[in-house]
């Protein structure tokens, strides 16, 4: 492992958006590692920046912000290329599946064209045998009838069989690394799980790396390898996911976890909450972000940051975790 | 609980040629939180929008108190109203950008109590802020300055300021962090307690597990089942009840380190393939006739296919429409 270069390498990334108040901060300084062929679990609540990461290595991000710091993809800068060699990476070989299959389909376009455009982009393929492969595809991701799927609009399909058409779209020229972002919270449990299995199947079959985007840690927790929690625009643990649901170490691991209402306790009880909010972007630069709703927080976690640290499977950044 | 507050009746519903409601029949007691669950498309917000005669059914009666609010005249319909008041879905939509938080929760009081002067509606706004875990200087702010949480609570005070004898909350912690779910669940719990009925329409089930005294699962606009909250987690019967409750992803055992074995979720999910619904909510056709689960149920027969199963109860106060109810009922005895 030690000297395979990594699928995605981000170190320090920090992406800010300037705003009339000043600038907001949603990425805070974020270092993280994806292995080739690895399922990495991203959780985290709305805010906490864990799409902005990827926007930025996408180059997706909105006109204000500005980004800092440093994402490699196979070995090359991200940040640094000009358009035309982003380009060559993003929807080949880095792909990204959104939360809302509708939207994230062209509503004017037949899914065959859809499909077919990204290999007769990438690959120079011409349309009548990138249409084919599109068919193909569609069959591996277990869209029933794929031929009729081709001439049909998005319209027409479900939000499920869209999500799997996303699904084939991001695997077409073969990617090493696929980014889904919530790709299930607009779908109904059923087909959510059929999704995941789907998705775990997919990583088998061709090897990519995955990243699962969540606010669900049930939802990471089937099909990640290794999982990341963030808090207001910080990792602040990496564990695998064994240890992470058995032993967090930092405490907003522990009180998310005892949030999570499970469907086998008790019933009729009421639930542990978390005090408070988390801070607005741009707060408390200086603290530790979690330290006013933290059950164990000092002196030192209202005057300094803790850094994420650790082996690079099991870190914390808290200046007083739980013991493992 | 036997003081029946709503007697929904045959209950139908058409979108054009679409049937939304086919056919809904329960009852919902005095001081009862009854949830309701199913797939989108399955006709949840539909039924509520239709109790509240947001919309107009085709067929059926909706008993409020004795009165049948389907056939009232519309001065009754508004007095009935006062005792039956619904949360949505999106907080932040579902408030008035341009009135303040004050303004939205005392609205309902301006309407329904003119008598009241503007004194005594401050402090009763102030009153409900407070209720809902705000604080009553807040009455001055604009819903933007609000969490989507705390937007749910506004919510939720407005719906309550009428003292409703129902409160409908349609996917209200849908659209919430886990960490702030809680709170909202627990108020709902506390409004439970203070002996308000509630109709909760979710599809997330392990909150509907946590709050309920009865279940109605629907499916393609009919009740599938309907039973108590623990019966139905613990020894669901029809195959679609039980293909959502194993579709369930959780991090079982998660919140206890040392319980229950840690991480289930792998072995949840895998145990879909044999149990769980493989296609999707069926194309209208299959309801033209028989069991509209047929096509995705891996317990299937002919006899799904021609008749329509009617909904028996299968223990006290367990009810299900399936054919196969009653081999259902032992999973060992069950092999498709």
């Amino acid at each position: 492992m030690a000297d395979m270069v990594p699928t995605l390498s981000v170190d320090g990334l920090r992406v800010s958006f300037s705003h009339r108040n000043g600038n907001i901060e949603a990425v805070a300084g974020v270092s993280l590692q994806i292995a080739p062929a690895e399922c990495v679990g991203l959780v985290g609540e709305s805010g906490s920046g864990k799409t902005q990461i990827f926007m930025a290595a996408m180059g997706l991000l909105a006109g204000n912000a500005q980004v800092s710091g440093s994402v490699r993809f196979e070995g090359e800068e991200l940040l640094a290329v000009d358009a035309l060699a982003l380009n060559r990476v993003r929807g080949s070989k880095l792909t990204m599946i959104f939360q809302d299959p509708m939207t994230s389909l062209t509503p004017h376009l037949r899914i065959g064209t859809q499909l077919a455009e990204v290999l007769v982009t990438h690959r120079g393929m011409p349309w009548h045998e990138a249409r084919t492969c599109a068919g193909r595809m569609l069959e591996r991701v277990h869209v029933p009838e794929p031929k009729r799927r081709l001439n049909q609009y998005p319209h027409e399909l479900s939000g499920g069989m869209r999500q799997r058409v996303m699904i084939a779209m991001s695997l077409l020229c073969e990617p090493s690394l696929v980014i889904a972002d919530e790709p299930t919270t607009a779908l109904d449990v059923t087909i959510q799980a059929q999704i995941i299995g789907l998705l775990r199947a997919v990583r088998g079959e061709f090897g990519v790396a995955l990243v699962l985007i969540s606010h669900d840690l049930a939802v990471v927790a089937g099909l990640a390898d290794r999982i990341l929690v963030m808090y207001a625009g910080s990792v602040v643990e990496n564990a695998t996911a064994e240890e992470l649901f058995r032993h967090p170490r930092h405490p907003y691991t522990a009180e998310l976890l005892k949030c999570m209402p499970d469907i086998n306790d008790a019933r009729l009880a009421r639930l542990p909450t978390m005090a408070g909010q988390p801070p607005r972007p741009g707060e408390m630069l200086e603290a530790c972000p979690f330290a006013p709703r933290c059950p164990r927080a000092a002196d030192r976690c209202r005057a300094e940051r803790p850094q994420l640290e650790g082996s690079s499977t099991s870190q914390v950044a808290c200046h007083f975790p739980l013991d493992s | 609980m036997n003081n029946i507050l709503l007697r929904v009746r045959d209950l139908r519903v058409d979108f054009g040629a679409h049937a939304v409601l086919r056919g809904v029949n329960f009852e919902l007691s005095a001081g009862e939180t009854l949830s309701l669950v199913g797939e989108s498309g399955s006709g949840k917000s539909t039924l509520a929008r239709a109790i509240l005669r947001l919309l107009r059914p085709a067929q059926g009666s909706v008993e409020f108190l004795g009165l049948d609010l389907l056939k009232c005249p519309p001065a009754a319909l508004r007095a009935q109203r006062r005792g039956l008041q619904i949360v949505f879905q999106d907080p932040l939509a579902s408030l008035d950008p341009r009135m303040t938080v004050g303004e939205t929760i005392g609205e309902p009081l301006k309407i329904f109590e003119p008598g009241l002067n503007a004194d005594a509606r401050r402090r009763k706004v102030g009153d409900m802020l407070q209720r809902v875990g705000l604080s009553s200087e807040m009455s001055g702010r604009y819903p933007h300055e609000f969490s989507g949480g705390q937007c749910q609570r506004i919510g939720i005070a407005r719906a309550m300021i009428l003292s409703p004898r129902l409160l409908i909350c349609d996917e209200i912690v849908s659209s919430l962090d886990v960490s702030i779910q809680g709170q909202i669940v627990n108020l709902l719990l506390d409004l439970r307690d203070a002996g308000m009925a509630v109709l909760f329409i979710s599809h997330n089930l392990a909150v509907v597990r946590h709050l309920s005294h009865r279940v109605l699962v629907m499916y393609l606009g009919k009740l599938v089942e309907i039973a108590p909250c623990d019966a139905l987690f613990e020894s669901p019967v029809h195959p679609y009840t039980r293909a959502l409750l194993a579709a369930v992803p959780h991090a079982g055992g998660a919140a206890a380190p040392q319980g229950r074995g840690g991480l289930a979720a792998p072995a949840q999910l895998a145990a879909i393939g044999e149990l769980g619904a493989p296609g999707e909510l069926a194309v209208p056709d299959m309801i033209a006739s028989g069991c509209a689960f047929r096509n995705r149920c891996p317990y299937a027969l002919p006899v799904c296919e021609a008749d329509e199963p009617p909904l028996l109860e299968v223990a006290p106060g367990h009810w299900a429409a399936c054919h196969r109810s009653h081999e259902t009922l032992n999973p060992l005895s069950l092999r498709a």
